[in-house]
């Protein structure tokens, strides 16, 4: 074996095996999240999934960033079929392993090339966007540094994997036409084809350009690769299953809480006999609402970890759109940024670690969770499904039930709701007064 | 006294009669001097098609709506409790409101808690009576007017009720406009999730105030809403703006019943 193949296979072994063991770590860090049941209606998901996930459906409600973005991910897709060609050509040793193919062969690699170029052009305009023209939606408070450049990284490298790999075709072609031994003849390319003249006809040059592009290439896929469970580019991979897994009753139910019903069927029954059901396995929670993110439910931590930080959300609140300090693009990348430094506690320390951190106050303000309007603007408009909205109101559970940190006037409502049934201080037996009025 | 012709349930059970329909009025219907004109405008139209349906007056008590929107599970679930109780005591299977946060909870929230009944919104309902022919409108004094539809967010959003309210606009030969944030992406009044009932954190400007402005650019005679909480939110908006000649905040169901005379 080649020794090529022998570095290849190893490095290849080692991206895979690092990957594996981050995502590991990434799922381990989801279910430290509480038990829910969302093996209901397979068919209907599977089909949102299609739609939305697949299908890009809520991209597209901003025509123009949708349109980019679709170019985006056919070619992240698509060209995917070239880097399983690359792939076994490193493994075996072989070049251009699937150009037995021959039109066909030559018609895949013409279309990667012109995805490519769309991909890197559409890079360039998201980049513009986010570093030139400024839009309003990619800052923010919680648009700090590393999130900024975690954004531009993934950009600058769509664009060099794409240069890299028209650069290499480029190469290729020349050593084709001045017929090097193994560059088979697939023809010239349609992208790559501008260049070749440009590269010369030095055949050493020549293949040192094509084999370090190759090599560049897949390098880069590689590092890629073990860069996404580092950042917000997980959704190329989350999307799928978080979008799966999406509440799909109507966006204003919000779940009644078990461990409250069955408090309160008891004050309705007293006579019930609490201890006359066999006891249940103690998974009573430990405290009402989420104080940290180990209070939440396996898919709000999958939301966080799904996060695309486009802000879309935050752009459609009404809160953060009239200056309150509220974004639930934060609410979402702070629940991530605990869920995860809670997982490196874990790692270091073992699992009953407590730091003396938590989400509510260390993360999250009051102030932030009390502006919400429960509007469900940002639900609908986060392209992944996430639910911003059930976060901000587990997290409001916790300040009013354990805490009782309600806001004087929300006191007050409760009180009377208690005394009179409204949230205004009139009495019940007054509900029907208007029927006489006027 | 009024001529309005309103039953209660007690009185229905006692006559051994059922209703057709529960009318839930909720708490601002029953309170709020600007919401309780949309309760009267909602049952003159009810009286006027002969509709047979029944109040629970003063059983009826909160949804617990804005209890488990602010966090207050416990208070919401006692309420919905009791509520329950009594709507299954009289055996209620349709229900109608003119609210839109007691129609998400009552419709949503409920049947897990043991009651589950068919719960419409009131421009559902008034859209049912025009499509089989019971009620007929006439457009009258809005014939011609501009007219904008504000989306509440537990209607549209949270239901995905988008069309009825618009419907009801068209019958009344009047022009529907829509502001720039409509539908789907509908901007909050501001009221929802308690907000009503608390000052808002700090911030550059009131939530209304933002929908408000929007609404006035397009310049309609009228904004039309389906939610006493959006009543409040966009004519505290209009009055504040010096609008209030020009432009007029009307339930839907103020404008039928306007339309129509009654
Ligand atoms: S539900 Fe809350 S966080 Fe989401 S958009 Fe509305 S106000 Fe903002
Ligand atoms: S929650 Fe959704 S809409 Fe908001 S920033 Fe994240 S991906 Fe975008």
């Amino acid at each position: 074996m080649a020794i090529s193949s022998i570095i290849f296979i190893l490095l290849f072994a080692s991206a895979v095996f690092l990957f594996t063991k981050n995502i590991k770590k990434v799922i381990r860090n989801i279910r430290l999240g509480k038990p829910l049941d969302r093996s209901d209606r397979k068919d209907e998901r599977l089909k949102l999934m299609i739609k939305v996930a697949l299908g890009q459906s809520k991209m597209v409600v901003r025509p123009f960033a949708g349109f980019l973005h679709i170019l985006v991910y056919l070619g992240f897709i698509i060209i995917n079929i070239e880097v399983l060609e690359i792939i076994l050509d490193g493994i075996l040793g072989t070049h251009r392993l699937f150009s037995f193919l021959d039109s066909f062969y030559f018609f895949l690699i013409a279309s990667f090339e012109v995805l490519a170029v769309l991909v890197l052009v559409s890079c360039l305009i998201f980049f513009a966007r986010r570093n030139i023209a400024r839009l309003k939606r990619f800052s923010g408070v919680e648009m700090t540094s590393w999130p900024k450049s975690d954004a531009n990284y993934i950009l600058i490298t769509e664009v060099l994997l794409m240069s890299a790999f028209i650069l290499m075709n480029a190469a290729d072609t020349a050593l084709q036409n001045i017929g090097s031994e193994h560059y088979t003849m697939v023809g010239t390319f349609p992208i790559s084809g501008f260049f070749v003249e440009a590269l010369g006809t030095n055949e050493s040059s020549l293949i040192l350009i094509e084999r370090s592009m190759w090599w560049f290439h897949i390098i880069g896929i590689f590092s890629f690769l073990n860069y996404l469970p580092y950042s917000k580019h997980l959704h190329v991979i989350l999307a799928f299953p978080n979008v799966y897994y999406s509440k799909l009753e109507p966006k204003g139910q919000f779940d009644n809480m078990q461990s409250v019903k069955k408090e309160v069927e008891l004050m309705f029954n007293p006579e019930a006999d609490p201890y006359a059901a066999p006891a249940e396995p103690q998974t009573e929670p430990s405290r009402f609402g989420a104080k940290d993110v180990t209070d939440f439910t396996w898919k709000q931590l999958m939301d966080s970890y799904t996060c695309t930080e486009c802000g879309r959300c935050t752009s459609v609140c009404p809160a953060n759109i009239t200056g309150k300090l509220l974004s639930p693009r934060k609410i979402m990348m702070d629940t991530r940024d605990r869920l995860v430094e809670v997982g490196n506690n874990i790692d270091k320390n073992g699992n009953e670690f407590n730091d003396g951190k938590s989400l509510l106050r260390d993360y999250i303000t009051e102030e932030e969770i009390l502006a919400c309007t429960s509007c469900n603007a940002c639900t609908e408009a986060c392209p992944v499904n996430n639910d911003p909205l059930s976060v901000i109101v587990d997290l409001r559970r916790y300040l009013i039930m354990e805490e009782s940190k309600a806001p004087s006037e929300w006191t007050g409502i409760f009180t009377n709701m208690e005394n009179n049934g409204a949230p205004w201080q009139f009495a019940q037996a007054d509900r029907l007064k208007w029927k006489d009025e006027e | 006294m009024s001529n309005l012709k309103v039953t209660t349930m007690a009185e229905m059970m006692a006559a051994g009669q059922e209703p057709e329909v529960l009318f839930w009025v909720g708490c601002a219907g029953s309170f709020d001097d600007r919401a309780k004109k949309i309760t009267r405008a909602f049952v003159k139209i009810l009286n006027s098609v002969g509709i047979n349906f029944a109040v629970l007056g003063t059983e009826e008590s909160c949804t617990g709506d804005p209890a488990k929107r602010a966090g207050n599970e416990f208070l919401f679930q006692m309420q919905a409790m009791g509520n329950i109780q009594i709507l299954n005591a009289y055996n209620i299977k349709k229900i109608v409101t003119t609210c839109p946060h007691c129609f998400n909870t009552i419709k949503n929230e409920y049947p897990d808690l043991g009651g589950k009944y068919q719960v419409v919104h009131h421009s559902q309902f008034l859209q049912e009576l025009i499509d089989n022919g019971k009620l007929t409108v006439q457009g009258g004094e809005f014939k011609g007017k501009k007219i904008t539809f504000h989306d509440p967010c537990y209607l549209g959003r949270a239901n995905d009720v988008y069309e009825a309210p618009r419907e009801l606009i068209q019958k009344l030969d009047a022009e529907l406009v829509e502001m720039k944030r409509c539908k789907s992406g509908g901007f909050c009044c501001g009221a929802g999730g308690a907000q009503m009932f608390k000052e808002a954190e700090n911030g550059e400007k009131e939530i209304n105030i933002e929908r408000t402005e929007e609404a006035l650019e397009i310049k309609p005679d009228i904004i039309a809403t389906g939610c006493p909480f959006c009543m409040t939110m966009m004519t505290d908006g209009v009055k504040l703006k010096n609008k209030e000649t020009e432009t007029k905040v009307y339930d839907l169901a103020e404008l039928i019943a306007k339309s129509n005379d009654l």
